[in-house]
């Protein structure tokens, strides 16, 4: 019974880190960049959903509508002015770009919304979860809503960049910019693109974030966001899928470590299962090996 | 080339990140000075003009740090306004003046040392500070260095004082206003037990924090003595404080009746959610760093309902000078104020009143302010405040009052 609690309480806390990894896993699968910045955008997120809930009154579904588009256009804008300049520039010019923009962020939501912590409502309060066991054993409704959309999201994204011109299109700019361009493929707008699908999705993944675990700061999207990144490392950066795999494998890795090993100990073994699995398997476990012509 | 254009990008990128964190940092520098100026403008005036280093000799200049903005912003705001009150009721009596300037530390030691060289160079010639205890002890090993009195309203480790861990000598110039973490760990399970409130206690803290594990480290001991059966001890970190089904399920599973939270208020608040949401109901006691739970922007009281903490300090209570303070505060900030303010409205009348025993002027040094004031207080001093009567210190520097238990009933803090 502790067990299969245990299992539950892992998979509900990987299915957040999943869905912040597709984004982030989206992102450096097409635009071979790391978006550090990716935690933020969750944090603002959140941040709209909540201002429209709780100073505006709206229902929570505009405050999610809302969120996402604020979202798509912050990272629209982000990719124009701070990463577009640098499409040339070498990757680590890029990396650290990003590593500012996050701390803008942090520093702009800082001035904005002032650094106490605000309790979020979760978009699902009043949602009665499962109950199995005779009540033994809980699902939250914002659990299952997780798990939901993050095999919704993983689908439609694998269809997506799989089946659609524009989808192709991405496919073939992250094999070889130049060659794409030289095909006819707008190079700028398809990664614009990819920037404004990752933001959406950092908007849904904030929204349900907060309603989970309902504490919203500035800071809020730092570290699930370093946790998300290693997910989609532990899965294949780049793999769809693997974020899926990444995402849950690691929830459910702290949350037995923290209740089979020691609370005190859980981030450290969770960081070395990663370092062993990229010691054994360097591209994650659902990763492409790819070999590069020189 | 290429190696150029990657160094130039590091510096920009650098060059940007630290001009963010000036921004930060100057604006929220205004926004204190913005509210001091409410009490006192030509004061606020002065002191920014006033030559650095050098006392004007009308007022004793008292520095103030604690977070106004960060994760403990509740705490910080509310130390600050407790001394603004403190010092403008003291204004108005004529006879010993005093100037406050309030500086931010976002609870960060590094910002923190910072904010105290800042008041240092305004010239400060006592520190009501800091509020938290990790900025707290790094402050105290400058002030202590620098010869300046230092009393905390609220920084409750012993490492601040110093003189009782390994490696971490007395700070014979700082002296707290709130009861240490032992004290708080030791009084809370001799509390638990004489009232009857639990028998088997779960224990959750932070092991990445010297206030939470100190708390715990002296409750598990005393539990021992009193009878009191810890059945399950889980820990988090800052980094972790996201997720307590485990810690929860823990103290669950081993039939735990109360859990004990020695911890601040924001892990707390996911703590109860987590716990309504897995339909678990024990009762919850909490230490001094629950208090501001109910303020959070959006928090729903009635998770809070029936929780327990020991505080100094109770808001409803009957005395006059209370009733005063919670008065002035509520009409100029607008809420209730909590322990923290009420222990720096506190430490600023103990500031005052050991002035006026010993004699201090505002035109002596702040190294001679700071002997005199040990002096003082190492010499039986006794002052009656809204946080306790007949509160003493020890040459430790750790105070010497009785806790009142609180519960919370309908969003509000009644005594029991």
């Amino acid at each position: 019974m502790n067990l299969l609690l245990n299992t539950i309480n892992g998979i509900s806390l990987g299915s957040i880190y999943a869905i912040i990894a597709l984004g982030y896993t989206m992102v450096y699968g097409i635009a071979k960049m790391l978006n550090f910045a990716h935690g933020d955008v969750i944090m603002v997120g959140a941040y709209i959903c909540f201002c429209t809930m709780s100073y505006l009154s709206l229902p929570p579904a505009i405050g999610v509508v809302l969120a996402m588009l604020v979202c798509t256009v912050l990272g629209i804008i982000i990719e124009r002015l701070a990463y577009k300049p640098l499409r040339a520039a070498p990757s680590l010019a890029v990396l650290i770009t990003a590593i500012g923009v996050s701390y803008f962020l942090q520093n702009a939501a800082l001035l904005i919304w002032k650094s106490d912590p605000k309790v979020f409502t979760s978009v699902l309060d009043g949602v009665p979860g499962l109950e199995l066991f005779g009540g033994q054993l809980r699902v939250t409704a914002v659990t299952i809503v997780t798990i939901l959309s993050n095999i919704v999201i993983m689908l439609a994204l694998t269809t997506f960049t799989g089946k659609t011109r524009t989808g192709k299109a991405m496919r073939a700019v992250s094999e070889d910019k130049g060659a794409s361009q030289l095909m006819g493929i707008d190079v700028n707008r398809t990664i614009s693109l990819t920037f404004a699908i990752g933001s959406g999705l950092a908007a849904i993944a904030g929204v349900l974030l907060c309603s989970a675990y309902p504490t919203l700061m500035p800071t809020t999207g730092s570290m699930p966001g370093i946790k998300a990144f290693t997910a989609a490392v532990l899965g294949g950066i780049g793999s769809i899928p693997g974020a899926m795999l990444g995402g849950i494998l690691l929830g459910v890795i702290e949350i037995f470590a923290r209740a089979y090993i020691s609370t005190q100990l859980s981030d450290a073994i969770v960081f070395t299962v990663l370092i062993v699995v990229l010691l054994i398997r360097p591209t994650g476990l659902l990763g492409k090996k790819i070999t590069e012509k020189v | 080339m290429n190696q150029m254009k990657k160094l130039t990008a590091l510096l920009l990128a650098l060059a940007m990140v630290f001009s963010l964190a000036a921004c930060g940092g100057s604006s929220e520098g205004n926004t204190a000075s913005g509210s001091e100026a409410a009490e006192g403008e030509s004061a606020a005036a002065e002191g920014e003009s006033a030559a650095p280093a050098e006392s004007t000799g009308a007022a004793i200049k008292l520095g103030g740090i604690g977070p106004t903005s960060g994760a403990a912003a509740i705490y910080g705001q509310a130390t600050q306004h407790g001394a603004e009150i403190a010092v403008a009721e003291i204004n108005a009596l004529g006879g010993l003046q005093f100037e406050l300037n309030w500086q931010d530390d976002e609870h960060d030691p590094e910002k923190s040392v910072n904010a105290y060289n800042n008041l240092k160079d305004w010239g400060m010639q006592a520190l009501v500070g800091t509020t938290t205890t990790g900025p707290c002890v790094a402050v105290a090993a400058e002030s202590n260095a620098d010869r300046i009195f230092e009393l905390t309203p609220s920084a409750s480790s012993v490492d601040v004082i110093g003189g009782q861990t390994d490696g971490i000598s007395r700070k014979d110039n700082v002296f707290q206003m709130c009861f240490t973490d032992p004290n708080q760990g030791t009084a809370s399970a001799q509390y638990i037990s004489q009232q009857g409130l639990g028998t088997k206690i779960a224990v959750i803290y932070n092991n990445g924090d010297a206030y939470s594990t100190g708390i715990y480290n002296k409750f598990s001991a005393e539990a021992a003595n009193v009878g009191l059966e810890i059945v399950s001890v889980t820990t988090f970190t800052d980094e972790t404080a996201n997720d307590f089904s485990v810690q929860l399920n823990d103290a669950k599973n081993n039939g735990a009746d109360l859990v004990f939270l020695p911890m601040y208020y924001t892990p707390a608040s996911l703590i109860l959610t987590q716990a309504r949401d897995m339909g678990y109901a024990p009762a919850f006691f909490g230490v001094d760093g629950m208090d501001g739970i109910l303020t959070m922007e959006g928090f729903d009281p009635a998770l809070a309902e029936g929780v327990m903490l020991l505080t100094p300090f109770n808001a409803d209570a009957e005395d006059e000078r209370t009733q005063n303070f919670v008065k002035t505060y509520q009409e100029t900030y607008g809420d209730i104020p909590n322990q923290f303010a009420a222990d720096a409205y506190d430490c600023v009348y103990a500031i005052y009143e050991a002035c006026n025993q010993a004699g201090v002027s505002a035109d002596m040094s702040a190294e001679e302010i700071c002997e005199t004031l040990i002096g003082v207080f190492n010499g039986g001093f006794t002052f009656d405040g809204i946080t306790g009567t007949g509160v003493s210190w020890s040459e430790s520097g750790e105070v010497s009052k009785d806790p009142k238990g609180m519960v919370i009933q309908d969003g509000k803090y009644v005594g029991m």
